[in-house]
């Protein structure tokens, strides 16, 4: 059913030139690694340019890599007719399984694939067979993937995911070439100028080019007399229209005078192309002998799966310096590269995948990369160091959480585990969770993973994405200590709790200390499954509640410091005792006032901190209206507004009825 | 301007004649206009005047097609040769990567030719070009006129040809030595490209 390979279409018998290097390199490259360089290969050009002489030259030269590899070349239309002769005959499944066993699958022509629906799935099926099993395709047709008509997107994605390579039209230089083999080959020999007259013609494909030779070889057997170049161009009809329209009449004079006295028409033709001929060989010599070079390495380079942007950018060079260094260099880089990655991959399989080791350019990342996983593996994400311990303002509003925190860092997953650590935004949760953190981090071998739950569900996501959820899991097993901040987001989240859970069970078993923050105890929480619930509720859920005077005067104190302000007691008391349901609160108000004084250029006092907290006019505006007040100012909303007469901190209604009773 | 153009694969050559006037200058590009195929040439522009002498400068592209993989072309260009027209032969000579000195072989324009060659290094100067950095070829243009009027190559090259640049004998009226000047001045030239990279 399938053509044979035609024995005389090999990778020997293949002129290679600019035009077709590039395919040629490809093909080359598939038949040394068979299913893992570039799945599928395709080639396409125009007619008569070499597609099924490459096609065929890579089955040879695969089989004579591995003889005993299964090797089909057939044209889509023998594929179509396979296709059909199964179904007649009821073999429709014989049929797949015999094209899912080869080895390299050629197939010829595939742009006939127009308005073929069946074949498109046909062939889709296929090639995600063979390549799941790691099999090669090499396709050829006229046009690329996309231009193909009608064609199914799932398949143009396909055959344009490996390499899509085009051969273009030969140069002067690879026609003279393939005219000496072709003659050669003939055993017809011609005079000097003859081949080289043929090849100036530009003949649109090698097919045509043939065609001219032969008449040519046909010509000197029957008249059995070398012919010349002359002759050639008239058996071929190629002669220099002789009239050819020249626009200034000195111009005519001069030609009329040049075809006198020189050697005849013909020699002028000859003239131009010989000078064509002299150009092309001394083009040909500087320019393509360093960039065949670089492409080809990065052909080879880029086949292998590494990054070759700095060959591209030799490429973009004028005349770069040095191209063989350059060259040597980037493959030094790559060899060091893959000896990391080999290195990397007995530790740690899944991290020798990341890019750094596909890409010379981070090389030093690279060896960082594998440093950190020789080092025990790239850790997960650890607590910021702006949260410290030392910074966090104890008072009677957070001791419960402070001693329960206390105790933790004294016992490490053995007293409190898990802690919960409950309270509203801007109380300190996730302050106290990273000082956590950065305390045991301090201890001799410890691995603190201390994150956003958001951050964790997002790692586990892109490891899902990134197929390496192994990885991931092993990352987070190996860690000391797990801390998430505000893990009432993974609600709704199933995967993500389907890992917290077998991670928490496996930290609590080896008595790894879990720390969880929550807006809320977790019991009220919604949308997370019981079993996690309860693991939650089962260690000590501790409340931060809102900020006391001792918390936000600890605070103030150091924020005001930090804003290198000298606090007057009177601010610090003032601020304290203002209502504030959060720290972040109170802190917003201090960067007000800061911030006012800095702009107004006065010292920070309690006075600019009640003018810009109250809103009160400034004191300029005040004086402008010239009225004298008793500090009582009716606003106009009619409520009073005394900025001494007003109570801030209400006494417990408790104790006021208690004092309402004496 | 960039003679080779990685990004575009593009070749493009400027080559220039250049040389006193009446030393045949504009001939030796319609000679070449004449012998290169169609489709190979562009339009040659021609600015003359009545008595056919180049008012302006003659302007001949030649496409040599896809080389190596690169759209070559050579752009041919003359000057007009008499003194007046300095600021012309300055502007033509801006960018050029050739130039090819056509002197007239008459023993009687040796001096015409010896202050032409002085004005091309001067003008090339105000470009910051110094001449012996420059690919240039020599053309003694009307070696067909009778032996008693002409000065032989050597002798001009003794004369003229100071730096011992190639140079050739020419008729340029009937095409002998056009091309192998052609062919000397773009190997020069091309041999820029190999300059720069090691081969």
């Amino acid at each position: 059913m399938t053509s044979a390979l035609n024995p005389k279409y090999s990778f020997d018998t293949f002129v290679v030139g600019a035009a077709n290097r590039l395919a040629v390199t490809a093909g080359r490259t598939v038949t040394a690694n068979p299913g893992t360089a570039y799945n599928p290969l395709f080639i396409y050009s125009g007619s008569g340019l070499g597609k099924t002489h490459l096609l065929m030259a890579i089955g040879h030269a695969a089989k004579k890599v591995a003889p005993a590899l299964n090797i089909e070349y057939l044209t889509l239309d023998e594929y179509v007719e396979a296709f059909h002769a199964a179904i007649a005959a009821g073999q429709g499944d014989v049929f797949r399984r015999r094209f899912q066993n080869v080895d390299v699958l050629l197939v010829d022509d595939v742009q006939f694939l127009t308005n073929r629906k069946e074949m498109q799935s046909e062939l889709l099926r296929l090639t995600e067979a063979l390549q799941t099993a790691g099999r090669q395709m090499v396709l050829t047709s006229d046009r690329p993937p996309a231009e193909i008509g009608d064609l199914d997107e799932r398949l143009i994605s396909r055959l344009s995911g490996g390499l899509v390579v085009d051969i273009g039209v030969p140069d002067y230089e690879t026609r003279v070439a393939i005219l000496r083999r072709k003659a050669d080959e003939r055993g017809a020999k011609f005079e000097r100028g003859v081949l080289e007259t043929v090849a100036g013609a530009e003949f649109g494909n090698v097919r045509e080019l043939m065609g001219a030779l032969n008449r040519l070889v046909a010509f000197q057997a029957v008249n059995d007399a070398s012919i010349n170049a002359e002759t050639a161009k008239q058996l071929l009809g190629l002669s220099v229209p002789a009239g050819a329209g020249v626009a200034a009449g000195a111009a005519a004079a001069v030609r009329g005078a040049g075809g006198a006295g020189g050697a005849g028409g013909g020699a002028g033709g000859d003239e131009s192309g010989a000078f064509l001929a002299h150009v092309t060989v001394t083009v040909g010599k500087a320019v393509e002998a360093w960039r065949a070079r670089v492409a080809e390495a990065m052909l080879r380079w880029e086949g292998e799966g590494y990054r070759t942007q700095r060959l591209e950018a030799l490429l973009k060079q004028d005349a770069p310096a040095a191209v063989d260094e350059a060259i040597a260099d980037f493959a030094q880089d790559v060899e060091r590269l893959k000896e990391l990655e080999a290195e990397v991959a007995q530790l740690d399989p899944q991290a020798a995948g990341q890019s750094v080791f596909r890409d010379p350019e981070r090389l030093g990342e690279a060896e960082e990369a594998a440093a950190k996983v020789r080092g025990g593996a790239a850790p997960p994400p650890g607590p910021s160091a702006a949260f410290p311990l030392a910074a966090f303002a104890v008072g009677p509003s957070n001791q419960v959480a402070v001693s329960a925190v206390q105790a933790v860092l004294e016992h490490p997953g053995k007293k409190y585990n898990p802690l919960v650590l409950v309270g509203k935004s801007g109380h300190g949760k996730t302050h106290l969770l990273h000082a956590i953190g950065l305390e045991l981090a301090h201890k001799r071998r410890a691995v603190v993973a201390c994150l956003s739950t958001q951050a964790f569900i997002d790692e586990l996501i892109a490891a899902i994405d990134g197929n390496r959820v192994d990885w991931w899991r092993a990352r987070y097993r190996r860690a000391t200590a797990l801390l998430l901040d505000d893990i009432h987001l993974i609600a709704g989240k199933e995967r993500t709790q389907e890992e917290l859970f077998n991670l928490f069970n496996l930290l609590q078993d080896k008595e790894r200390q879990l720390v969880f923050t929550a807006p809320a105890a977790p019991n009220t929480l919604q949308g997370i499954e019981e079993r996690i619930v309860s693991r939650l509720e089962g260690g000590l859920v501790a409340e931060l509640k809102e900020p006391d005077r001792d918390v936000k005067r600890a605070v103030l104190e150091r924020m005001l410091g930090l804003q290198k302000v000298t606090p007057e007691p009177a601010l610090i008391d003032y601020l304290a005792d203002r209502p504030a349901d959060s720290v972040r609160t109170l802190m917003g108000a201090v960067q007000r006032v800061v911030g006012a004084a800095a702009a107004q250029d006065v010292p920070v006092t309690a006075g600019l901190a009640r003018e810009v907290l109250e809103g009160s006019a400034p004191r300029d505006a005040r004086r402008s209206t010239g009225l004298r007040t008793s500090g009582i100012v009716v606003s106009s909303l009619g409520g009073v507004k005394s900025r001494e007469k007003m109570v801030w901190d209400w006494t417990d209604p408790a104790d006021r009825v208690i004092e309402e009773f004496r | 301007m960039s003679l080779v153009n990685f990004t575009t694969r593009e070749i493009t050559c400027k080559i220039v004649y250049y040389g006193p006037g009446r030393s045949g200058k504009t001939t030796n590009l319609h000679y070449i206009y004449g012998r290169v195929p169609d489709s190979r040439r562009g339009r040659m522009v021609s600015l003359a005047t009545q008595t056919d002498r180049t008012l302006f400068f003659d302007f001949l592209p030649i496409d040599l097609g896809q080389i190596s993989g690169f759209a070559t072309r050579f752009q041919l260009y003359t000057v007009p040769g008499q003194v007046y027209y300095n600021a012309t032969r300055r502007l033509v000579l801006q960018g050029a990567d050739g130039v090819v000195f056509v002197a007239d072989s008459q023993a009687r324009q040796l001096d015409e030719n010896l202050e032409s060659l002085q004005n091309l290094q001067g003008n090339l100067l105000e470009h910051g070009v110094d001449i012996r950095t420059v690919a240039l070829v020599m053309q003694y243009n009307k070696q067909d006129l009778p032996r008693e009027l002409i000065l032989s190559a050597a002798d001009l090259d003794d004369a003229l040809n100071f730096r011992a640049v190639p140079s050739f004998g020419a008729d340029a009226l009937h095409g002998h030595g056009v091309f192998e000047t052609l062919k000397g001045i773009s190997e020069l030239v091309l041999k820029k490209l190999a300059a720069g990279s090691p081969a």
